[in-house]
């Protein structure tokens, strides 16, 4: 959470209502589950640790006023190391997900860059779920768990293909949305 | 189609690199060459004329270490069935050169053509290709006597291969009485009568189910360890992740290349694994 927050505000300063609409935008249903207090809780700890600072405060137009957020510079190399760094084969959907719309947002990393060192990733790792799997076949416990290691591997690389179309589509058409 | 009135027409070339050659992981010991087993340099396919000309291979230098498995990937409609049928002679290029074990093939005549098809090159399809007439062992000895080799040595050959891919006892069988899986492996020992240079499988488990699918990844296993030189157009993640190295295509020019692990490691697995005590 503390990461996503961070990303989404490397593209510019922000403020926790709008942060959230960016999260629920980029997640679907799954950021509906999201509530503001939890965006501003990450941001007051963000604000502790130094990575994040309060730069003013918008008078809404109506309602409340809204505290707006910039990275500092720690805040900023910890954005660019959170982008760039593998996960694992195990890394979570959705955190790369995130990773990928922060890259395409803010501009720090080339999406489809990031979508091929995964590719790289995974296709190794899978390398060796198979040759594995094919050693002690399905009929072995130990090969039964490689199969649906492998089987997983497999779903997140034809995921990524999807990913890549995507944001190879968005490039193209110039600044996304 | 003439190939020199395609040539005349003004097209800008995109750059590809020499990707191919140089992120090669070392091959195995070559059988019969120290050059590349295969080897295509700016390797392009048109279809069509004119306005509607469509380049279904364009401009892919690609380089084959003896004894390499290399699998092609990509999205269908990327080019990368094109780029097996030139590699291996059953389709011209509209550009580039093809090589076989440093000798130039994309230019012989028709005959040679066929010769160096039968000698060189074993073909492996997904839907089989077997002769439905002719029996599982039948089907092997064809392309050898074809070829010339005597009745006598095409049998033996079909026997023995027959029994390295665990058919002997279905010799005798026509292709209907057998399996998906096993109907593959015939025609996988019929690719390999002639001694071939290169295997090139177009899809080789796009018909088979996962059991049977681990069957001739096993076998191709088996080829890789014996020093076949394997070329595999595949879709599927899990049958490329077996070979040496992957290239994607995308729209008929090189995407990428990714030497994978030798068999053995299983040093990312461990990732699986993970109890918080």
């Amino acid at each position: 959470m503390q990461d996503v927050v961070l990303a989404l505000l490397a593209k510019e300063p922000s403020h926790g209502y709008d942060l959230r609409a960016r999260l629920v935008a980029a997640l679907g249903p799954l950021g509906e589950t999201l509530n503001a207090g939890q965006i501003y809780v990450t941001l007051t700890r963000l604000e502790k640790s130094g990575l994040v600072v309060q730069e003013r405060e918008d008078a809404g137009m109506r309602g409340p006023r809204r505290k707006v957020y910039g990275l500092t510079a720690a805040g900023q190399e910890r954005v660019a190391e959170w982008m760039t760094e593998g996960a694992g084969p195990r890394a979570d959907v959705t955190e790369f997900h995130l990773k990928l719309v922060a890259a395409a947002e803010s501009g720090r990393a080339d999406p489809l860059a990031l979508v091929d060192a995964r590719r790289r990733e995974l296709m190794r790792s899978l390398a060796e779920a198979q040759q594995a799997a094919l050693a002690h076949g399905t009929d072995s416990e130990a090969g039964l768990l490689l199969e649906g290691i492998a089987l997983r591997l497999q779903a997140d690389l034809r995921w990524l293909e999807a990913c890549e179309r995507t944001w190879a589509a968005r490039g193209k058409g110039g600044e996304n949305g | 189609m003439t190939r020199d009135g395609l040539r005349a027409g003004s097209r800008s070339r995109r750059g590809t690199g020499d990707r191919g050659a140089g992120a090669a992981p070392a091959g195995r010991r070559p059988g019969r060459t120290t050059g590349p087993a295969l080897r295509a340099v700016g390797l392009s396919r048109a279809y069509g004329q004119d306005e509607s000309l469509v380049w279904g291979v364009d401009g892919v230098d690609l380089e084959v270490p003896a004894g390499q498995t290399l699998a092609v990937t990509g999205p269908s409609g990327c080019g990368k069935s094109t780029l097996l049928q030139l590699l291996g002679g059953l389709d011209r290029p509209t550009e580039g050169e093809v090589w076989l074990d440093g000798r130039r093939v994309d230019d012989l005549g028709e005959r040679a053509l066929a010769r160096m098809r039968r000698r060189s090159v074993g073909f492996v399809f997904q839907s089989f290709h077997l002769m439905d007439e002719l029996t599982a062992a039948e089907n092997v000895e064809l392309p050898a006597l074809l070829a010339g080799v005597s009745p006598r040595t095409a049998r033996r050959r079909a026997a023995a291969l027959l029994d390295r891919v665990g058919l002997a006892d279905r010799a005798r069988h026509l292709p209907a009485e057998l399996s998906g899986g096993q109907r593959q492996r015939v025609a996988i020992a019929r690719a390999l009568v002639n001694e071939p240079l290169v295997v090139l499988a177009d899809e080789p488990t796009g018909n088979l189910d996962s059991a049977a699918t681990h069957d001739i990844l096993r076998l191709f296993g088996e080829l890789r360890s014996a020093g076949q030189t394997l070329v595999i157009v595949t879709h599927d993640e899990r049958v490329s992740a077996t070979a040496d190295r992957v290239v994607s295509l995308r729209d008929g020019t090189l995407a990428g290349d990714t030497p994978l692990p030798a068999d053995g490691g299983a040093t990312r697995l461990g990732a699986f694994l993970s109890w918080e005590d």
